[in-house]
Protein backbone atom coordinates (compact mmCIF):
# COMPACT_ATOMS: atom_id res chain seq x y z
CA UNK A 1 0.00 0.00 0.00
CA UNK A 2 2.65 2.40 1.08
CA UNK A 3 4.87 1.50 -1.86
CA UNK A 4 2.10 2.23 -4.32
CA UNK A 5 1.59 5.59 -2.72
CA UNK A 6 5.27 6.44 -3.17
CA UNK A 7 5.30 5.08 -6.71
CA UNK A 8 2.42 7.39 -7.65
CA UNK A 9 4.27 10.41 -6.29
CA UNK A 10 7.43 9.46 -8.16
CA UNK A 11 5.45 9.14 -11.38
CA UNK A 12 3.97 12.60 -10.80
CA UNK A 13 7.39 14.05 -10.28
CA UNK A 14 8.69 12.25 -13.37
CA UNK A 15 5.91 13.68 -15.55
CA UNK A 16 6.53 17.23 -14.46
CA UNK A 17 10.27 16.88 -14.82
CA UNK A 18 9.76 15.59 -18.36
CA UNK A 19 7.49 18.54 -19.13
CA UNK A 20 10.12 20.98 -17.90
CA UNK A 21 12.90 19.34 -19.85
CA UNK A 22 10.61 19.26 -22.88
CA UNK A 23 9.87 22.98 -22.76
CA UNK A 24 13.53 23.77 -22.25
CA UNK A 25 14.40 21.63 -25.27
CA UNK A 26 11.72 23.34 -27.36
CA UNK A 27 12.94 26.76 -26.32
CA UNK A 28 16.61 26.13 -26.96
CA UNK A 29 15.81 24.37 -30.24
CA UNK A 30 13.87 27.38 -31.53
CA UNK A 31 16.65 29.73 -30.48
CA UNK A 32 19.17 27.42 -32.13
CA UNK A 33 17.21 27.20 -35.37
CA UNK A 34 16.70 30.95 -35.57
CA UNK A 35 20.39 31.60 -35.02
CA UNK A 36 21.34 28.84 -37.42
CA UNK A 37 19.06 30.18 -40.15
CA UNK A 38 20.35 33.72 -40.04
CA UNK A 39 23.94 32.53 -39.74
CA UNK A 40 23.73 30.08 -42.67
CA UNK A 41 21.83 32.49 -44.88
CA UNK A 42 23.38 35.72 -43.71
CA UNK A 43 27.03 34.93 -43.10
CA UNK A 44 27.96 34.52 -46.81
CA UNK A 45 26.51 37.96 -47.55
CA UNK A 46 28.15 39.54 -44.51
CA UNK A 47 31.32 41.48 -45.18
CA UNK A 48 33.11 44.48 -43.85
CA UNK A 49 31.40 46.72 -46.38
CA UNK A 50 28.03 45.81 -44.83
CA UNK A 51 29.19 47.25 -41.54
CA UNK A 52 31.01 50.40 -42.62
CA UNK A 53 29.31 51.59 -45.80
CA UNK A 54 25.97 53.04 -46.71
CA UNK A 55 23.87 51.31 -49.41
CA UNK A 56 24.90 51.66 -53.02
CA UNK A 57 22.07 51.60 -55.54
CA UNK A 58 19.36 52.28 -52.98
CA UNK A 59 18.29 50.40 -49.88
CA UNK A 60 15.61 48.52 -51.77
CA UNK A 61 17.42 47.21 -54.81
CA UNK A 62 21.06 47.87 -53.94
CA UNK A 63 23.35 44.87 -54.05
CA UNK A 64 26.47 46.74 -53.01
CA UNK A 65 27.53 48.84 -50.09
CA UNK A 66 26.35 48.29 -46.54
CA UNK A 67 23.81 49.14 -43.93
CA UNK A 68 25.77 51.50 -41.71
CA UNK A 69 22.86 53.93 -42.09
CA UNK A 70 20.51 51.39 -40.51
CA UNK A 71 22.97 50.26 -37.81
CA UNK A 72 23.56 53.81 -36.62
CA UNK A 73 19.93 54.74 -37.12
CA UNK A 74 18.74 51.85 -34.98
CA UNK A 75 21.25 52.60 -32.23
CA UNK A 76 20.24 56.27 -32.21
CA UNK A 77 16.53 55.48 -32.30
CA UNK A 78 16.54 52.77 -29.63
CA UNK A 79 19.18 54.50 -27.51
CA UNK A 80 17.37 57.83 -27.63
CA UNK A 81 13.99 56.22 -27.03
CA UNK A 82 15.33 54.24 -24.09
CA UNK A 83 16.93 57.29 -22.50
CA UNK A 84 13.80 59.34 -22.96
CA UNK A 85 11.63 56.55 -21.53
CA UNK A 86 14.02 56.17 -18.59
CA UNK A 87 13.59 59.83 -17.68
CA UNK A 88 9.93 59.18 -17.04
CA UNK A 89 9.71 55.57 -15.99
CA UNK A 90 12.32 55.55 -13.23
CA UNK A 91 10.73 58.39 -11.24
CA UNK A 92 7.30 56.89 -11.88
CA UNK A 93 8.33 53.43 -10.67
CA UNK A 94 9.97 54.87 -7.54
CA UNK A 95 6.96 57.06 -6.89
CA UNK A 96 4.65 54.05 -7.13
CA UNK A 97 6.73 52.20 -4.55
CA UNK A 98 7.72 54.78 -2.02
CA UNK A 99 4.71 57.05 -1.94
CA UNK A 100 1.64 55.17 -3.11
CA UNK A 101 2.39 51.47 -2.85
CA UNK A 102 -1.06 50.30 -1.87
CA UNK A 103 -3.38 53.06 -2.94
CA UNK A 104 -6.24 52.80 -5.38
CA UNK A 105 -4.57 55.40 -7.54
CA UNK A 106 -1.40 53.37 -8.02
CA UNK A 107 -3.48 50.37 -9.07
CA UNK A 108 -5.06 52.54 -11.74
CA UNK A 109 -1.62 53.64 -12.98
CA UNK A 110 -0.50 50.01 -13.14
CA UNK A 111 -3.63 49.04 -15.05
CA UNK A 112 -3.10 51.87 -17.54
CA UNK A 113 0.52 50.79 -18.07
CA UNK A 114 -0.52 47.18 -18.60
CA UNK A 115 -3.05 48.24 -21.22
CA UNK A 116 -0.42 50.39 -22.94
CA UNK A 117 1.97 47.43 -22.91
CA UNK A 118 -0.59 45.39 -24.83
CA UNK A 119 -1.17 47.92 -27.60
CA UNK A 120 0.45 46.78 -30.86
CA UNK A 121 3.39 48.86 -32.00
CA UNK A 122 1.81 49.73 -35.34
CA UNK A 123 -0.84 51.60 -33.35
CA UNK A 124 1.89 53.62 -31.65
CA UNK A 125 3.30 54.33 -35.11
CA UNK A 126 -0.07 55.40 -36.46
CA UNK A 127 -0.71 57.54 -33.38
CA UNK A 128 2.66 59.23 -33.75
CA UNK A 129 2.00 59.77 -37.44
CA UNK A 130 -1.34 61.46 -36.72
CA UNK A 131 0.30 63.85 -34.28
CA UNK A 132 3.09 64.57 -36.74
CA UNK A 133 0.52 65.44 -39.39
CA UNK A 134 -1.25 67.75 -36.97
CA UNK A 135 2.02 69.48 -36.13
CA UNK A 136 3.03 69.53 -39.78
CA UNK A 137 6.20 67.56 -38.95
CA UNK A 138 7.95 65.23 -41.36
CA UNK A 139 9.34 61.79 -40.62
CA UNK A 140 12.48 62.32 -38.56
CA UNK A 141 14.85 60.74 -36.06
CA UNK A 142 13.24 62.84 -33.31
CA UNK A 143 9.73 61.63 -34.10
CA UNK A 144 11.00 58.03 -34.15
CA UNK A 145 12.71 58.48 -30.80
CA UNK A 146 9.57 59.94 -29.23
CA UNK A 147 7.35 57.13 -30.50
CA UNK A 148 9.83 54.48 -29.41
CA UNK A 149 9.99 56.11 -25.98
CA UNK A 150 6.20 55.86 -25.76
CA UNK A 151 6.38 52.23 -26.83
CA UNK A 152 9.10 51.43 -24.29
CA UNK A 153 7.68 53.43 -21.40
CA UNK A 154 5.07 50.90 -20.20
CA UNK A 155 7.46 47.96 -20.46
CA UNK A 156 10.24 49.73 -18.64
CA UNK A 157 8.02 51.16 -15.92
CA UNK A 158 6.18 47.94 -15.19
CA UNK A 159 9.36 45.87 -15.23
CA UNK A 160 11.00 48.32 -12.81
CA UNK A 161 7.85 48.51 -10.73
CA UNK A 162 7.75 44.73 -10.30
CA UNK A 163 11.43 44.71 -9.35
CA UNK A 164 11.23 47.68 -7.01
CA UNK A 165 8.18 46.20 -5.26
CA UNK A 166 10.43 43.37 -4.09
CA UNK A 167 12.46 45.73 -1.88
CA UNK A 168 12.03 44.42 1.65
CA UNK A 169 9.89 46.83 3.66
CA UNK A 170 12.32 46.38 6.56
CA UNK A 171 15.04 47.90 4.44
CA UNK A 172 12.95 50.99 3.80
CA UNK A 173 12.14 51.13 7.49
CA UNK A 174 15.83 50.97 8.35
CA UNK A 175 16.35 54.12 6.34
CA UNK A 176 13.23 55.89 7.60
CA UNK A 177 14.22 55.08 11.19
CA UNK A 178 17.37 57.14 10.68
CA UNK A 179 15.24 60.14 9.88
CA UNK A 180 15.61 59.88 6.11
CA UNK A 181 12.83 61.30 3.99
CA UNK A 182 10.96 59.10 1.55
CA UNK A 183 12.84 60.63 -1.35
CA UNK A 184 16.23 59.93 0.26
CA UNK A 185 15.08 56.40 0.99
CA UNK A 186 13.98 55.95 -2.62
CA UNK A 187 17.14 57.31 -4.20
CA UNK A 188 19.85 56.09 -1.83
CA UNK A 189 18.41 52.81 -0.60
CA UNK A 190 15.66 51.42 -2.85
CA UNK A 191 17.46 52.41 -6.04
CA UNK A 192 20.81 51.06 -4.85
CA UNK A 193 19.19 47.80 -3.82
CA UNK A 194 17.35 47.36 -7.10
CA UNK A 195 20.01 48.66 -9.50
CA UNK A 196 20.77 45.26 -11.09
CA UNK A 197 17.08 44.70 -11.74
CA UNK A 198 16.66 48.19 -13.11
CA UNK A 199 19.44 47.53 -15.60
CA UNK A 200 17.52 44.45 -16.73
CA UNK A 201 14.33 46.50 -17.12
CA UNK A 202 16.17 49.07 -19.25
CA UNK A 203 17.58 46.32 -21.43
CA UNK A 204 14.17 44.72 -21.88
CA UNK A 205 12.79 48.02 -23.13
CA UNK A 206 15.81 48.64 -25.36
CA UNK A 207 15.39 45.18 -26.85
CA UNK A 208 11.81 45.88 -27.77
CA UNK A 209 12.74 49.30 -29.12
CA UNK A 210 15.57 48.22 -31.36
CA UNK A 211 13.63 45.29 -32.78
CA UNK A 212 10.47 47.17 -33.61
CA UNK A 213 9.73 47.99 -37.24
CA UNK A 214 6.10 49.10 -37.21
CA UNK A 215 6.41 52.09 -34.93
CA UNK A 216 9.31 53.67 -36.83
CA UNK A 217 7.94 52.95 -40.32
CA UNK A 218 5.94 56.19 -40.57
CA UNK A 219 7.64 58.21 -37.89
CA UNK A 220 11.35 57.89 -38.54
CA UNK A 221 10.99 57.04 -42.22
CA UNK A 222 13.92 55.52 -44.05
CA UNK A 223 16.96 56.88 -45.82
CA UNK A 224 20.23 55.80 -47.36
CA UNK A 225 22.08 58.45 -45.43
CA UNK A 226 23.69 58.26 -42.05
CA UNK A 227 21.54 60.21 -39.59
CA UNK A 228 23.13 63.56 -38.78
CA UNK A 229 20.22 65.59 -37.50
CA UNK A 230 17.25 64.96 -35.22
CA UNK A 231 14.99 66.58 -37.77
CA UNK A 232 15.98 64.32 -40.71
CA UNK A 233 14.69 60.80 -41.38
CA UNK A 234 16.68 57.87 -40.01
CA UNK A 235 17.05 54.28 -41.18
CA UNK A 236 16.66 51.28 -38.89
CA UNK A 237 17.71 47.63 -38.98
CA UNK A 238 14.27 45.99 -38.77
CA UNK A 239 13.13 48.08 -41.74
CA UNK A 240 16.37 47.27 -43.59
CA UNK A 241 15.56 43.59 -43.18
CA UNK A 242 11.99 44.21 -44.30
CA UNK A 243 12.95 46.13 -47.46
CA UNK A 244 15.76 43.81 -48.46
CA UNK A 245 13.63 40.73 -47.94
CA UNK A 246 10.80 42.08 -50.07
CA UNK A 247 12.96 42.59 -53.16
CA UNK A 248 12.69 40.06 -55.94
CA UNK A 249 16.49 39.54 -56.09
CA UNK A 250 18.04 36.62 -54.17
CA UNK A 251 21.34 38.54 -53.67
CA UNK A 252 19.52 41.35 -51.90
CA UNK A 253 17.42 38.87 -49.93
CA UNK A 254 20.60 37.27 -48.61
CA UNK A 255 21.67 40.70 -47.45
CA UNK A 256 18.49 40.79 -45.38
CA UNK A 257 19.73 37.79 -43.41
CA UNK A 258 23.06 39.49 -42.92
CA UNK A 259 21.23 42.56 -41.59
CA UNK A 260 19.22 40.32 -39.27
CA UNK A 261 22.46 38.75 -38.09
CA UNK A 262 23.87 42.17 -37.27
CA UNK A 263 20.71 43.16 -35.38
CA UNK A 264 20.79 39.92 -33.40
CA UNK A 265 24.47 40.40 -32.62
CA UNK A 266 23.78 43.89 -31.27
CA UNK A 267 20.96 42.64 -29.01
CA UNK A 268 23.08 39.71 -27.84
CA UNK A 269 26.03 41.95 -27.02
CA UNK A 270 23.83 44.27 -25.00
CA UNK A 271 22.23 41.34 -23.15
CA UNK A 272 25.56 39.89 -22.17
CA UNK A 273 26.91 43.32 -21.27
CA UNK A 274 24.00 44.04 -18.99
CA UNK A 275 24.34 40.63 -17.34
CA UNK A 276 27.92 41.47 -16.54
CA UNK A 277 26.93 44.92 -15.30
CA UNK A 278 24.11 43.52 -13.13
CA UNK A 279 26.54 41.13 -11.54
CA UNK A 280 28.93 43.93 -10.70
CA UNK A 281 26.22 46.21 -9.37
CA UNK A 282 24.73 43.37 -7.35
CA UNK A 283 27.51 43.05 -4.83
CA UNK A 284 25.99 45.57 -2.40
CA UNK A 285 22.49 44.13 -2.62
CA UNK A 286 20.96 43.06 0.69
CA UNK A 287 19.35 39.65 0.54
CA UNK B 1 14.36 59.82 38.23
CA UNK B 2 13.71 62.12 35.32
CA UNK B 3 11.07 61.11 32.81
CA UNK B 4 12.18 61.12 29.16
CA UNK B 5 9.21 59.62 27.38
CA UNK B 6 5.69 59.93 28.67
CA UNK B 7 2.82 57.97 27.17
CA UNK B 8 -0.67 59.20 27.87
CA UNK B 9 -3.90 57.32 27.14
CA UNK B 10 -2.44 55.60 24.12
CA UNK B 11 -4.77 53.38 22.10
CA UNK B 12 -3.75 51.66 18.87
CA UNK B 13 -5.83 49.68 16.39
CA UNK B 14 -5.01 47.43 13.45
CA UNK B 15 -8.21 47.64 11.46
CA UNK B 16 -10.88 46.59 13.95
CA UNK B 17 -8.70 44.91 16.51
CA UNK B 18 -7.31 46.94 19.34
CA UNK B 19 -3.62 46.32 19.94
CA UNK B 20 -2.98 48.81 22.72
CA UNK B 21 -5.51 49.68 25.40
CA UNK B 22 -5.24 52.91 27.27
CA UNK B 23 -1.51 52.85 27.93
CA UNK B 24 -0.09 55.27 30.49
CA UNK B 25 3.64 55.05 31.09
CA UNK B 26 6.66 57.05 32.04
CA UNK B 27 10.02 55.95 30.69
CA UNK B 28 13.02 57.25 32.63
CA UNK B 29 15.98 58.99 31.01
CA UNK B 30 19.27 57.12 30.54
CA UNK B 31 17.98 53.85 31.86
CA UNK B 32 17.19 50.56 30.20
CA UNK B 33 13.45 50.04 30.12
CA UNK B 34 12.44 46.53 29.11
CA UNK B 35 9.00 45.75 27.75
CA UNK B 36 8.12 42.10 28.35
CA UNK B 37 5.16 39.91 27.70
CA UNK B 38 3.93 36.93 25.71
CA UNK B 39 3.68 37.05 21.90
CA UNK B 40 0.93 39.29 20.61
CA UNK B 41 0.64 41.30 23.80
CA UNK B 42 1.37 44.56 21.98
CA UNK B 43 4.96 45.14 23.05
CA UNK B 44 6.28 45.71 19.53
CA UNK B 45 3.27 47.89 18.77
CA UNK B 46 4.07 50.01 21.80
CA UNK B 47 7.69 50.30 20.68
CA UNK B 48 6.69 51.28 17.16
CA UNK B 49 4.43 53.99 18.49
CA UNK B 50 7.53 55.70 19.90
CA UNK B 51 9.09 56.50 16.51
CA UNK B 52 5.83 56.79 14.60
CA UNK B 53 6.41 53.58 12.67
CA UNK B 54 2.88 52.35 13.26
CA UNK B 55 1.51 54.74 10.69
CA UNK B 56 3.62 53.11 7.96
CA UNK B 57 1.32 50.09 8.00
CA UNK B 58 -2.09 49.92 6.38
CA UNK B 59 -5.20 50.50 8.42
CA UNK B 60 -3.53 51.49 11.67
CA UNK B 61 -5.14 54.07 13.91
CA UNK B 62 -3.84 55.65 17.04
CA UNK B 63 -5.13 57.97 19.72
CA UNK B 64 -3.50 59.51 22.76
CA UNK B 65 -0.17 61.20 23.26
CA UNK B 66 3.50 60.28 23.30
CA UNK B 67 5.63 63.01 24.78
CA UNK B 68 9.37 63.03 24.27
CA UNK B 69 10.97 65.75 26.40
CA UNK B 70 7.46 67.03 27.03
CA UNK B 71 6.57 67.44 23.35
CA UNK B 72 3.86 65.38 21.75
CA UNK B 73 5.36 63.57 18.75
CA UNK B 74 1.87 63.10 17.27
CA UNK B 75 1.10 66.83 17.27
CA UNK B 76 0.23 68.02 13.76
CA UNK B 77 3.12 70.49 13.53
CA UNK B 78 5.76 67.84 14.23
CA UNK B 79 8.12 66.93 11.38
CA UNK B 80 8.21 63.14 11.27
CA UNK B 81 11.72 62.86 9.86
CA UNK B 82 13.14 65.24 12.44
CA UNK B 83 11.35 63.34 15.18
CA UNK B 84 12.68 59.98 13.94
CA UNK B 85 16.21 61.32 14.05
CA UNK B 86 15.87 61.40 17.85
CA UNK B 87 15.20 57.68 18.04
CA UNK B 88 17.48 54.94 16.78
CA UNK B 89 15.97 51.56 15.98
CA UNK B 90 17.49 48.11 16.26
CA UNK B 91 15.23 45.71 14.43
CA UNK B 92 14.70 42.01 15.05
CA UNK B 93 16.75 41.11 12.01
CA UNK B 94 19.56 43.44 11.02
CA UNK B 95 19.06 45.11 7.67
CA UNK B 96 22.25 46.78 6.49
CA UNK B 97 21.73 49.31 3.71
CA UNK B 98 22.83 48.16 0.23
CA UNK B 99 26.17 49.94 0.38
CA UNK B 100 29.62 49.61 1.92
CA UNK B 101 30.27 49.30 5.65
CA UNK B 102 31.62 52.85 5.69
CA UNK B 103 28.65 54.25 3.79
CA UNK B 104 26.19 52.54 6.13
CA UNK B 105 27.50 54.63 9.00
CA UNK B 106 28.07 57.73 6.89
CA UNK B 107 24.53 57.60 5.47
CA UNK B 108 22.90 59.24 8.47
CA UNK B 109 25.72 61.77 8.80
CA UNK B 110 25.24 62.74 5.16
CA UNK B 111 21.46 63.03 5.05
CA UNK B 112 21.39 65.13 8.20
CA UNK B 113 24.44 67.09 7.11
CA UNK B 114 26.13 66.40 10.43
CA UNK B 115 29.69 66.65 9.22
CA UNK B 116 31.86 67.38 6.20
CA UNK B 117 33.27 64.83 3.80
CA UNK B 118 36.87 63.70 4.17
CA UNK B 119 38.89 63.26 7.34
CA UNK B 120 36.11 64.56 9.60
CA UNK B 121 33.70 61.96 8.21
CA UNK B 122 36.35 59.23 8.52
CA UNK B 123 36.86 60.13 12.15
CA UNK B 124 33.16 60.06 12.93
CA UNK B 125 32.61 56.76 11.15
CA UNK B 126 35.44 55.26 13.13
CA UNK B 127 34.07 56.69 16.36
CA UNK B 128 30.61 55.18 15.92
CA UNK B 129 31.99 51.84 14.77
CA UNK B 130 34.09 51.82 17.93
CA UNK B 131 31.06 52.70 20.02
CA UNK B 132 29.23 49.73 18.53
CA UNK B 133 32.24 47.49 19.17
CA UNK B 134 32.81 46.69 15.51
CA UNK B 135 35.81 48.80 14.49
CA UNK B 136 38.53 46.23 15.10
CA UNK B 137 36.75 43.65 12.96
CA UNK B 138 36.04 45.86 9.98
CA UNK B 139 38.79 48.49 9.86
CA UNK B 140 40.54 46.78 6.95
CA UNK B 141 37.45 46.35 4.82
CA UNK B 142 35.45 49.52 5.32
CA UNK B 143 34.64 49.82 1.63
CA UNK B 144 33.48 46.25 1.19
CA UNK B 145 29.72 45.51 0.99
CA UNK B 146 28.00 45.45 4.37
CA UNK B 147 26.16 42.27 3.43
CA UNK B 148 29.46 40.41 3.65
CA UNK B 149 29.41 40.69 7.44
CA UNK B 150 28.01 38.00 9.71
CA UNK B 151 24.54 38.56 11.16
CA UNK B 152 26.01 39.49 14.53
CA UNK B 153 28.36 42.01 12.95
CA UNK B 154 25.51 43.36 10.85
CA UNK B 155 23.48 44.05 13.97
CA UNK B 156 26.39 45.97 15.48
CA UNK B 157 26.74 47.85 12.20
CA UNK B 158 23.05 48.76 12.47
CA UNK B 159 23.76 49.99 15.98
CA UNK B 160 26.66 52.15 14.72
CA UNK B 161 24.49 53.43 11.89
CA UNK B 162 21.77 54.38 14.36
CA UNK B 163 24.19 56.05 16.78
CA UNK B 164 25.67 58.13 13.97
CA UNK B 165 22.56 60.30 13.65
CA UNK B 166 23.04 61.13 17.33
CA UNK B 167 19.69 60.06 18.74
CA UNK B 168 18.60 60.44 22.35
CA UNK B 169 16.70 57.20 22.46
CA UNK B 170 17.56 53.70 21.28
CA UNK B 171 14.64 51.40 20.56
CA UNK B 172 15.36 47.68 20.36
CA UNK B 173 12.78 45.28 18.97
CA UNK B 174 14.13 41.92 20.20
CA UNK B 175 17.50 42.95 18.74
CA UNK B 176 19.25 39.73 19.70
CA UNK B 177 16.63 37.22 18.65
CA UNK B 178 18.26 36.46 15.29
CA UNK B 179 21.78 36.34 16.71
CA UNK B 180 24.02 33.60 18.03
CA UNK B 181 24.72 33.70 21.81
CA UNK B 182 28.15 35.36 21.46
CA UNK B 183 26.84 38.12 19.20
CA UNK B 184 23.85 38.58 21.48
CA UNK B 185 26.24 39.05 24.39
CA UNK B 186 28.13 41.68 22.38
CA UNK B 187 24.94 43.64 21.79
CA UNK B 188 23.84 43.36 25.41
CA UNK B 189 27.20 44.62 26.62
CA UNK B 190 27.02 47.55 24.22
CA UNK B 191 23.55 48.49 25.39
CA UNK B 192 24.69 48.51 29.01
CA UNK B 193 27.57 50.82 28.06
CA UNK B 194 25.33 53.07 26.03
CA UNK B 195 22.77 53.74 28.73
CA UNK B 196 25.15 56.32 30.22
CA UNK B 197 24.21 58.56 27.31
CA UNK B 198 21.02 57.19 25.84
CA UNK B 199 17.57 56.22 26.98
CA UNK B 200 17.07 52.62 25.92
CA UNK B 201 13.74 50.92 25.39
CA UNK B 202 13.97 47.23 24.68
CA UNK B 203 11.36 44.69 23.71
CA UNK B 204 12.27 41.14 24.61
CA UNK B 205 10.60 37.84 25.29
CA UNK B 206 13.72 36.40 26.88
CA UNK B 207 13.19 36.66 30.60
CA UNK B 208 16.84 36.15 31.48
CA UNK B 209 17.85 38.91 29.11
CA UNK B 210 15.31 41.21 30.73
CA UNK B 211 16.79 40.41 34.13
CA UNK B 212 20.31 41.08 32.90
CA UNK B 213 19.56 44.42 31.30
CA UNK B 214 16.53 46.07 32.83
CA UNK B 215 16.53 48.98 35.22
CA UNK B 216 12.85 49.41 34.69
CA UNK B 217 10.32 46.84 33.56
CA UNK B 218 6.98 47.06 31.80
CA UNK B 219 4.93 43.88 31.72
CA UNK B 220 2.21 43.76 29.09
CA UNK B 221 -0.59 41.32 28.46
CA UNK B 222 -3.29 41.50 25.77
CA UNK B 223 -2.57 45.11 24.90
CA UNK B 224 -2.55 46.38 28.44
CA UNK B 225 0.20 47.32 30.84
CA UNK B 226 -0.25 44.91 33.71
CA UNK B 227 2.59 46.09 35.84
CA UNK B 228 5.54 48.43 35.63
CA UNK B 229 8.23 49.62 37.96
CA UNK B 230 11.86 49.28 38.94
CA UNK B 231 13.30 45.95 37.77
CA UNK B 232 14.21 44.78 41.25
CA UNK B 233 10.67 45.35 42.50
CA UNK B 234 8.89 43.72 39.58
CA UNK B 235 11.14 40.69 39.44
CA UNK B 236 11.26 40.05 43.15
CA UNK B 237 7.92 41.29 44.41
CA UNK B 238 5.43 41.26 41.54
CA UNK B 239 2.16 42.71 42.69
CA UNK B 240 -0.09 41.21 40.03
CA UNK B 241 -0.98 37.53 39.68
CA UNK B 242 -0.50 37.68 35.92
CA UNK B 243 3.04 38.99 36.29
CA UNK B 244 3.82 36.28 38.82
CA UNK B 245 2.46 33.65 36.46
CA UNK B 246 4.57 35.00 33.57
CA UNK B 247 7.73 35.14 35.65
CA UNK B 248 7.10 31.58 36.76
CA UNK B 249 6.97 30.55 33.13
CA UNK B 250 3.27 29.81 32.94
CA UNK B 251 2.60 31.86 29.80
Amino acid sequence: MKNRHFAKRHVEEGIFKALMIGSFALLSASLGFILLTIIIKGLPALNLAMLIQTPKGGYYLGKEGGILNAILGSLYLAGGGTLLALLFSLPLALFLKVYTNHSHWSDMVRLALDVLWGIPSIVYGAFGFTIMLALNMRASLLAGIIVLALLELPIMTRAMDEIIRMTPFDLEQASLALGATRLETAVHVVLRQMLPGIVTAILLAFGRGIGDAASVLFTAGYTDRIPTSLMRPAASLPLAVFFQLSTPFPEVQRRAYASALILTAIVLTISLGSRWLSGRLGKFVVK
Amino acid sequence: METHIEIRKLNAYYGDSQALKDINLEIPRQQVTVIMGPSGCGKTTLLKSLNRFLELGDGTRLSGQVLIDGEDIYAPEVDVTEMRKKTGLLAQRPYPLPMSIYDNVAYGLRIHDLCKKGPEMDKKVRHFLEEAGLWEEVKDRLHKPAVGLSIGQQQRLCLARGLAVQPEIILGDEPTSALDPISAQHIEKRLLDLKKEYTIVLVTHILRQAKRLADYVVYMYLGEVVECGAASDVFEYPRQDRTRAYLAGQF
